[in-house]
């Protein structure tokens, strides 16, 4: 494990937070705190704004309106934040090459490099495939590369934009249980899906967004058992949120 | 009775046509590193920036590829020439005038063809850098390296443009025998005079320089596509 200075990210907050594009409010006056703690998950239709709430949240965009803060401070750069895109590239390298990459961008000592790519690629269960040109693994492999990567700068929160969206039944499995496994070792994951199943067996806390705005936000049980919003009850009850 | 005497010279290893494809080697392969050099910085320059008037700047590269190689050397002809601005270095007709001629000549094919490899793989790489939050020189050097093999295509490609070329280096080298002569000059001359062996036996070699360099760019593309997936 490399040292860390003992400042966090967390709690990340949104303070009355919007982004435009083109005029057209893909976020609209968010106020969100994401502190430590169980995962959170943000659910909602199809251009609700998962996505650029979480690229916000990770600070690859900047809010149009509002502030955003990662530990009280402001423009923070994202060294300890870390994140799963939807649709994550490999470099034209190895399996271990896209690992050693991440450790060395994140400023890993090259003599403890090697120790911890064996480590991430067993944590992920890619044993014996590092030496694979990375792009040339399944789509399960990649996505679980992918996670290694991120987890390879040793975030504070790691946050994953609909991570199992085109994985089958097992490769969504073994990511979940690498998501429980991240969140138990204290490292706060924010995740989008649109999966309600995956919601409920992974969310300690959700965030459901509609048009770009926060509609309702819970702990999970709650959620899921007495929705405040009918908003909330229609998505939980499976009908359509449009 | 077929004239074998084009053969002979190449199988015996024909002292005057060795001399000749080193020189035309050393000046094409010279030149194709010093486009590289300027090329690839400058390709991945034009990927990576954004300002006014980059879009007529990359249009002039792709135009610049096609660039007539007379007209190139008679560029570098007047830049070299006893009255030109560059007159004093007397390089006029010499291999180093020729290699400026055909880096001129290269450097824009090297560079329209980097700036695409380099930004292509930009817009494939770019959230994944940001998220790692990689620094613009590591930036540069990841995409450099990662398109490697790409690059040296671009860099095969000026080489066989330079090595295919004539008029550039007739101009600049003067087709001076034993000092600027090339294999192309070589042919061009050998033909007018009637020597038709010497003319055709540099052709078969020049022939066969061309298919090992597509050759090679061919391997390194089956190479790559192997890590591209």
């Amino acid at each position: 494990m490399t040292m860390r200075a003992p400042v966090t990210d967390l709690p990340i907050v949104f303070e009355d937070v919007s982004f435009r594009a083109r005029e057209v409010a893909v976020v609209a006056d968010v106020a969100l705190a994401l502190a430590p703690g169980a995962p959170t998950v943000v659910v909602g239709p199809n251009g609700a704004g998962k996505t650029t709430l979480i690229r916000l949240a990770m600070g690859l965009m900047r809010p149009s309106s509002g502030r955003i803060t990662w530990g009280g401070r402001d423009d923070v750069p994202a060294t300890r934040r870390a994140i799963l895109f939807q649709r994550p590239v490999m470099l034209r390298r190895s399996a271990a090459g896209n690992l050693a990459y991440a450790l060395a961008a994140a400023g890993c000592p090259r003599a403890q490099r090697t120790a911890r790519v064996a480590e991430l690629i067993d944590l992920v269960g890619l044993t014996g495939l590092g030496e694979r040109p990375a792009r040339r693994l399944s789509g399960g492999e990649q996505q679980r590369l992918a996670l290694a990567r991120a987890l390879a700068r040793d975030p504070d929160v790691l946050f994953l934009d609909e991570p199992t969206a085109s994985l089958d039944p097992a490769a969504t499995k073994a990511i979940e249980d690498l998501i429980r496994a991240i969140a138990s070792r204290g490292i706060k994951v924010v995740m989008s899906t649109h999966d309600l199943g995956q919601a409920r067996r992974l969310a300690g806390e959700m965030v459901l967004m509609h048009r770009g705005r926060i509609v309702e936000r819970a702990d999970a049980d709650a959620f899921f058992t007495a929705p405040r919003t009918a908003e909330a009850a229609k998505f939980i009850g499976g009908e359509l949120l449009l | 009775m077929p004239d074998t005497s084009a053969l002979t010279l190449v199988l015996t290893a024909d002292p005057a046509l060795m001399a000749i494809m080193r020189l035309s080697l050393i000046v094409s392969l010279s030149a194709a590193l010093c486009a590289a050099v300027i090329g690839v910085p400058l390709g991945a320059l034009l990927a990576l920036t954004r300002f006014p008037g980059r879009q007529a700047v990359i249009v002039v590269f792709n135009a610049l590829m096609g660039l007539p190689p007379v007209v190139v050397g008679l560029a570098v002809f007047l830049l070299l020439s006893r009255s030109g601005p560059l007159g004093s270095w007397g390089l006029l007709f010499t291999p180093t005038a020729m290699i400026l001629a055909q880096t001129v000549l290269v450097t824009p094919i090297i560079a329209a063809l980097a700036r695409q490899t380099i930004e292509d793989l930009w817009n494939e790489y770019r959230d994944e850098l940001a998220a790692m939050d990689v620094g613009p020189l590591r930036r540069v050097a990841t995409l450099i390296r990662d398109g490697r093999l790409s690059l040296v295509t671009a860099l095969l490609a000026g080489f066989g443009r330079a090595a295919a070329e004539v008029g550039a280096v007739m101009i600049v080298g003067g087709n001076i025998d034993g000092f600027t002569r090339t294999m192309t000059t070589a042919i061009a001359l050998e033909t007018s005079k009637g020597d038709l062996p010497l003319a055709i036996g540099l052709g078969m070699v020049l022939i066969v320089i061309v298919i090992i360099v597509n050759a090679l760019a061919w391997t390194l593309r089956r190479v790559d596509e192997r890590f591209a997936g």
